[in-house]
């Protein structure tokens, strides 16, 4: 700011240099927006480490303080293989390690097929898009839809064609898949905008000067376009493993009563937090449950952006 | 500024970078369009049985006819006269534009102090701001939910739009696009005796307009398919906003899929009207902060 110190020496009226009243202006623009962070996210973020280390029903005034009860109780939940968080923990990391690859692998496939046609790019850009703009509850009504067993429009398919019908939501060892499948094609176009943005920033010289060398397709994809893609791959990890770990619309509102059935194999960590905060109104140990949550997507943002954001030299 | 990177500005045929044209076959060409045509199809079709199912007869749902033997709007009349359906857009509209006038106003404004302005405790407030970025809602939601019922904000306009007023992620955004302000502009601006806020509102803003409409779009989007918290802080029937009365009102409806998918599209059509209108904004807006993450 080199303007501001030249006119820190030519003092106004008011007594004040152009320096010093830049600064309360600052503090006056900045105002409501501190304000805003300080109670509406702050706070709260310390309140619910507060609230997990109490019982803390809201109905009851009494709200006694038991310490770390509830994070005894979320670990010994850990420990029995049968308990429902026990099994909205291992979903949870089920989502992540099939939903994040998927995404990713069809997202940068889809991407590198539109990067490589001229014609009705914009419209296979739009098409792919528009389930990300539509609401996921709308979505995830008109997949349970298509799911149905008996009159599902994907079973009218598979039938069709003489292949045997699926039970999909319903069948414990599908269900998850089934939502799975939901999010990644409601996402699909978000991925792909972002690595098509990224393939565009990638100079076309690098190309020409490995194919000078002879380099094929698979080279060049190998050792240019990945390499140069690899903050969109990492950007991309981060966000759709967060994305991942809280998953909760799409379980409500496919399984039935939003129970995150059939037996709970397709029930989430967040799920569990609202059933416990809301549904029990056992808010301590939900918001325990949180805490916990947030500490998972803390140390996976750390860890992933540590392991892919290498460097790479030419 | 990377602002002017267009990512609609394809190539004419006389400057294609090589590495789309040439030796490669046309059989990768065709595979290509094969595939994003196959995909595409994967892409539009539940939409077009969602919207085909909302224009059959209740008796009519369960037969395999892609288009409707006896078509009806008798679904939507339905819908719209029994449920609350007119009353939850209402609420999402308001919801929705109170959250985004707040945020394009509050995350601009921050973005260009932090952009433009050097003051005591710079770096500690930006910090602060960014570490929110770390906590995720669903462990706010509790907090919320308490502070929301002892100051009677549930079931308000306020207590559905007070967590989204401004976002973390905005304002760094516009941080980013304040920054390709010249200095120089507002220097002779402010010679010219323009107040402070002179400056912002008539100098910085009207630069960075594109940003803001971005902004405002993904935030009203955002908004208007939020589930979570208005989930939470609404009970009243008339207070739903859109998704949640979608929500319940389909787990109520049994196996009426006709009017679920009539209620489904009745939530999903505003949207997409707004996305074929915006839609170039929409995805260069979303590439850009893809790029400046």
């Amino acid at each position: 700011m080199t303007t501001a110190t030249k006119a820190a020496t030519t003092t106004t009226r008011r007594g004040l240099s152009l320096r010093q009243r830049r600064i309360l202006w600052a503090y006056a623009f900045l105002f409501v927006p501190l304000l805003f962070f300080l109670v509406i996210r702050i706070y709260p973020t310390l309140s619910a480490f507060n609230i997990s280390l109490h019982t803390w029903n809201p109905l009851s005034d009494q709200r006694p303080f038991v310490g770390l009860a509830n994070y005894q109780k979320l670990w010994q939940e850990m420990l029995t293989p049968t308990s429902v968080t026990r099994k909205a923990f291992e979903n949870t990391l089920k989502y992540v390690l099939i939903g994040v690859p998927l995404q990713l692998a069809l997202g940068l496939g889809f991407a590198l097929l539109l990067n490589s046609i001229y014609r009705l790019v914009s419209v296979f850009r739009m098409i792919y898009f528009i389930p990300f703009v539509t609401s996921a509850v709308a979505v995830a009504w008109v997949w349970r839809w298509l799911y149905q067993p008996d009159f599902g429009a994907i079973n009218l398919l598979l039938s069709a064609f003489h292949l045997p019908t699926q039970r999909f939501l319903f069948d414990p060892s599908q269900s998850l898949l089934s939502i799975v499948a939901v999010v990644v094609w409601q996402g699909l176009g978000f991925t792909i905008i972002i690595f098509l943005a990224g393939l565009q920033q990638i100079p076309d010289v690098y190309y020409d000067a490995a194919r000078v060398d002879g380099a094929g397709r698979w080279p060049l994809f190998r050792h240019i376009t990945l390499p140069l893609l690899n903050s969109t791959i990492v950007y991309l990890a981060v966000l759709q493993t967060i994305a991942f770990l809280r998953m909760f619309t799409e379980v409500l509102n496919m399984t039935r009563q939003g129970d995150g059935g059939p037996l709970n194999t397709t029930t989430t960590v967040v799920l569990r937090i609202y059933r416990e905060g809301f549904g029990s109104l056992n808010m301590g140990y939900a918001s325990a449950l949180s805490v916990a949550l947030f500490i998972i997507i803390l140390a996976i943002t750390v860890i992933q952006l540590r392991f892919l954001q290498r460097r790479f030299d030419y | 500024m990377a602002v002017a990177h267009d990512l609609d500005a394809r190539p004419t045929p006389q400057t294609v970078p090589s590495h789309r044209t040439g030796r490669r076959g046309s059989w990768f060409t065709a595979f290509a369009y094969l595939a994003l045509i196959l995909g595409g199809v994967v892409m539009i079709t539940p939409f077009i049985w969602m919207i085909s199912t909302s224009l059959k007869p209740a008796a009519d749902i369960f037969k395999p006819d892609f288009f409707p033997a006896h078509p009806t709007l008798d679904n939507y009349t339905q819908v719209l006269t029994r449920t609350l359906f007119p009353r939850w857009y209402l609420n999402s509209l308001i919801v929705a534009t109170l959250s985004t006038v707040s945020v394009a106003f509050f995350d601009t404004l921050g973005g260009y102090v932090f952009a433009k302005f050097d003051f005591p405790l710079k770096n500690v407030i930006f910090v602060l701001i960014l570490s929110t970025l770390m906590v995720p809602t669903e462990m706010l939601v509790i907090p919320w939910y308490t502070m929301a019922t002892q100051w009677g904000w549930a079931d308000t306009y306020w207590g559905l739009a007070f967590p989204g007023l401004i976002t973390a992620t905005g304002l760094f955004l516009m941080r980013q696009f304040m920054q390709g302000v010249p200095n120089e502009l507002l220097d002779a601006a402010r010679i010219d005796g323009l107040s402070e806020f002179g400056l912002f509102w008539r100098i910085a803003v009207p630069l960075v307009k594109p940003a803001i409409a971005a902004l405002c779009i993904f935030n009203f989007l955002g908004n208007w398919n939020a589930f979570i918290w208005p989930l939470i802080v609404t009970s009243k029937r008339e207070m739903l906003t859109l998704p949640v009365g979608l929500s319940f009102f389909s787990s109520e409806a049994g196996s009426d899929w006709h009017l679920i998918m009539t209620g489904a599209t009745l939530s999903t059509v505003p949207l997409l009207i707004v996305f074929f209108l915006f839609q170039r904004q929409i995805i260069r807006g979303i590439a850009l902060t893809g790029l400046k993450s």
